[in-house]
């Protein structure tokens, strides 16, 4: 474990959680949990950049990162808002909460 | 030693309840198991030294995404919403195989990294004084690069025109989400009496700390938007009706605020120049204004598109 530090460790926990969401995103079928997939790999983006910004254990944390993340993280509420909002109207109407071309055999109805 | 035992099962946890929110079977597992992870990201950025980026992450991502997506939930159920069948993760080794890669290419880049690289700590300290603020994080995201704030501003405001566009038609100019009754005398509605102020006192000082420590208008301003939300799921306030002036007013604020700072500096140096000897005062009422503008927005974008009538 020689010269592995906590901002590196953190960058690598990153990249993992970006493969983790980009397979809820692949895998999953309904729209809500490729929502929480979407949250998941913009989080482990952000891991990846900030630790990557804290490296320098002398200098502390970047702020630029910091600044940019905390912009990403409002961002990225507004957009699940958004989506949110789009899946409830989609359901609303199709009575269903994923998209026909998702669907091989079952289309998610009873 | 202690420390990075902490840090390497704080990694495996933040992997593991991923994984879990990602896996489960049952959709509204998954979204607290996402919760759970948000603060445990949170932790993780504390451990990073980065606490302004923890206070957000813990009050939007967590928090925030937490409850829309938990609204969600119990909307799509009340509409007899069906869940598709579950992930098959055994029957998925091509798509297992592209995520390893993804992450392994990423993992890589990072182990590439230049380990003395010094990125831009040291800029942002020695124009500190200029600033006008004492926390580096608020300096750049209202004075080195008030750009990406005011235009994130804008972002919300768009977001919110987006959402509330979603709204049936008989519904336009009402009020936003469901009328929400709680119990009397019950754990939401006496929490809907009891941690307002403690809320408001929390929120204000967040904003106000922000200029010096850790805080800002962000995480302030979504401290207020919870509180908004707590009183009005007790069912103690009404969602104003999406066409009130006062509301409309209220949520336009701060990025006017913001723009009609941001104008005025064309005299003063240049689109955005905060002139040093008065950017303290100019960044702290651009980061009230904002506050309340920003706690306004997103209590509305969680409530989501109007769905009953005016009256």
């Amino acid at each position: 474990m020689t010269g592995l530090d906590t901002a590196t460790l953190f960058a690598w926990c990153g990249a993992g959680l970006i493969g983790i969401g980009l397979y809820g995103f692949l895998a999953n079928r309904h729209m809500l949990r490729r929502l929480v997939a979407f949250n998941v790999v913009g989080s482990g983006i952000f891991l990846v950049f900030g630790a990557s910004g804290a490296r320098r254990a002398d200098l502390g944390p970047d702020p630029v990162p910091q600044a940019l993340i905390i912009t990403g993280i409002v961002v990225a509420l507004a957009t699940t808002a958004l989506l949110v909002a789009l899946v409830i109207r989609y359901a609303d109407l199709a009575g269903r909460a994923t998209l026909p071309e998702d669907e091989p055999g079952d289309d998610g109805k009873e | 030693m202690t420390g990075a035992i902490f840090d390497i099962v704080l990694c495996l946890l933040i992997l593991a309840v991923a994984l879990a929110a990602i896996l489960g079977r049952d959709l509204f597992g998954s979204v607290v198991f996402f919760i759970v992870y948000g603060l445990l990201v949170a932790l993780a950025w504390t451990r990073l030294g980065a606490v302004d980026v923890a206070l957000a992450e813990a009050a939007i991502g967590a928090g925030l995404t937490g409850v829309l997506l938990v609204g969600a939930v119990a909307r799509l159920r009340r509409g007899g919403v069906v869940e598709p069948t579950p992930p098959r993760p055994l029957a998925r080794g091509a798509q297992m195989g592209i995520c390893v890669l993804a992450a392994g290419l990423v993992g890589a880049a990072i182990a590439g990294l230049d380990p003395d690289a010094a990125g831009l700590t040291a800029t942002v300290a020695q124009n500190l004084e200029a600033s006008g603020v004492g926390n580096p994080v608020t300096a750049v995201l209202l004075n080195f690069r008030g750009y990406d704030t005011l235009l994130e501003t804008v972002v919300l405001l768009v977001v919110l025109i987006g959402v509330w566009s979603l709204a049936e038609d008989r519904y336009w100019g009402g009020r936003p989400g469901l009328r929400q009754h709680a119990k009397p005398g019950g754990v939401l509605a006496t929490y809907g009496r009891f941690l307002p102020p403690l809320g408001l006192l929390a929120g204000v000082y967040v904003v106000w700390a922000g200029t010096d420590q850790p805080g800002g208008a962000f995480q302030g301003g979504t401290i207020l938007a919870a509180v908004w939300l707590l009183v009005a799921m007790a069912g103690l306030v009404d969602a104003p009706p999406v066409t009130a002036r006062r509301l409309r007013l209220t949520i336009v604020a701060g990025p006017a605020l913001f723009l009609a700072v941001a104008v005025a500096g064309i005299f003063m140096g240049g689109f955005l120049h905060l002139p040093p000897e008065h950017a303290k005062q100019l960044i702290q009422t651009i980061e009230a204004g904002l506050a309340l503008s920003i706690a306004a927005t997103l209590a509305l974008l969680v409530a989501g598109p109007p769905q009953r009538g005016a009256r």
